[in-house]
């Protein structure tokens, strides 16, 4: 049985929320760089450049990359084997992001009764998704998220019948309808199958994966690549003012489903993307 | 071909502003996003002045990170304009000139656009570290309360823009998307 303190899980958090803030992650800036070199539109290779400066200047000068340094979607793969010590997990967590956005100068962006909206101040609490797994390592994987992009994703219940088709329909209609918003060029992150709220965490999850690593099921690789060429097609362009680089990158995560159902969600992110994780 | 443009806006540089132009904006602008926003048709509402005299003003819609020590202001790019558009015709009517945001609006802000005269620039998503350097004070002027909501008077010095929707309304969204659409997926 290995033991991890509170105290470590607390600072993990702190410096995951900081990092996932300043520091653009290596397959997004090599992303852009390709995109800049490819985009036909003048106006979309000055806001490419203006994407990728900004991404040098938040790391040089240790500052957020966007002003919406979004809720903070912590996910946490707990080892069988583990044993945490010391307090609880999830006020360890909470404790990590409060420290995190105070002194990482991170804005704090959540509001305690959605209907009432009055702001926490501290950027707590932290959406938290918990899997135990094999093993004796504690994963922390913090993605901020910020609503630009959340506000444009969706989720649809579609019938078995609508096969691949519907899923092409419905998820370049989304990003279509997105347009400018969510801070093109964007990352669409898709799930299918499982249920409702399965579906939305795996396109969650989705989201996390290397823009340059294609799904390990051919098919579903295939449709990946399908999908970013009909979305490229749209013409919205870098910040939707028209151009050929729309997305980035489409992720699919699949899981089995109901014989009734074929459930479909598209988490958009930005062209930011932002997270960071450790293994305690 | 950047155009260098003072703000407070006059008539004149409203009517003159295309949609595509890209520009650099310097002078005072004044932040404001949802919290803000419905505060302040409250007080149009009562009868009461806005946190400062909308003439010619320009409205940035941003809730910027806390300043870090040595810096004058964090990260502060643009939020979505499309949660302003409730309010916005109203502010348009009592003055307002202009609005930097991104992403679209919808057809009463453009109406009063159009009716009134006033431009909506487009700045960066997501590009806020490098809009923070052109921003040489701030300065809260109303509903403190509201922490990064609160009415903010930034110095703004070549801020940079584009105008996405002008007094005429012409749409760059529109015409931009027009012009690199191969397919138009079911739309």
């Amino acid at each position: 049985m290995k033991e991890i303190h509170v105290s470590e899980i607390i600072d993990a958090v702190e410096k995951l929320c900081i990092d996932a803030n300043y520091y653009l992650k290596e397959d997004i800036y090599k992303a852009l760089t390709a995109a800049l070199n490819a985009e036909k539109s003048e106006n979309g290779r000055m806001v490419l450049e203006n994407i990728i400066k900004n991404a040098r200047i938040a790391a040089e000068e240790k500052m957020p990359i966007c002003q919406d340094t979004g809720m903070a979607v912590i996910f946490l793969q707990v080892g069988q084997e583990v044993r945490i010590t010391g307090g609880s997990l999830y006020d360890a967590v909470q404790e990590g992001v409060r420290r995190g956005y105070k002194n990482g100068y991170l804005r704090c962006s959540v509001v305690k009764n959605p209907l009432k909206r009055e702001n926490t101040g501290d950027n707590t609490p932290a959406v938290i998704h918990t899997e135990i797994v094999d093993g004796s390592g504690l994963k922390i994987i913090v993605a901020p998220k910020g609503f630009g992009s959340e506000n444009m994703s969706a989720v649809a219940m579609l019938k078995p019948s609508d096969g691949i088709e519907g899923v092409v329909k419905f998820v370049v209609k989304t990003v279509s309808d997105a347009g400018a918003n969510p801070c093109p060029p964007v990352i669409v992150g898709v799930g299918i199958g499982g249920t409702m709220e399965k579906a939305a965490l795996l396109a969650k999850k989705a989201l996390l994966r290397p823009l340059d690593l294609r799904s390990a099921d051919p098919d579903i690789a295939e449709l990946e690549k399908n999908l970013l060429a009909q979305i490229n097609k749209l013409g919205i362009g870098p910040a939707g003012i028209g151009g050929t680089t729309t997305a980035l990158a489409v992720n699919i995560e699949t899981y089995p489903t109901h014989i009734a159902g074929l459930p479909v969600a598209v988490n958009i992110g930005c062209h930011a993307t932002r997270h960071a994780s450790v293994i305690l | 071909m950047k155009r260098k443009i003072t703000v407070p806006l006059t008539p004149d540089v409203v009517d003159s502003l295309k949609a595509g132009d890209i520009v650099e904006i310097t002078g005072t602008v004044y932040t404001a996003r949802d919290a803000a926003h419905k505060r302040m048709i409250a007080l149009l509402d009562e009868g009461k002045p806005l946190p400062f005299p909308p003439e010619g003003q320009v409205i940035y819609y941003v809730g910027p990170c806390p300043a870090p020590e040595g810096k004058v202001i964090g990260s502060a790019g643009p939020t979505t304009s499309g949660r302003m558009d409730k309010y916005t015709p109203a502010l348009i009517k009592a003055g307002i000139s202009g609005m930097i945001g991104k992403g679209m609006r919808d057809e009463n802000v453009i109406r009063a656009m159009v009716e009134y005269g006033a431009v909506y620039f487009g700045a960066t998503g997501g590009a806020g570290a490098l809009i923070s350097k052109c921003i040489k004070s701030q300065k809260v002027i109303a509903f403190d309360d509201l922490g990064t909501e609160a009415v903010r008077m930034l110095e703004v010095v070549d801020f940079p823009a584009i105008v996405l929707i002008d007094r005429y309304g012409n749409n760059l969204y529109e015409t931009g998307r027009q012009k690199y659409a191969v397919v138009d997926c079911g739309q």
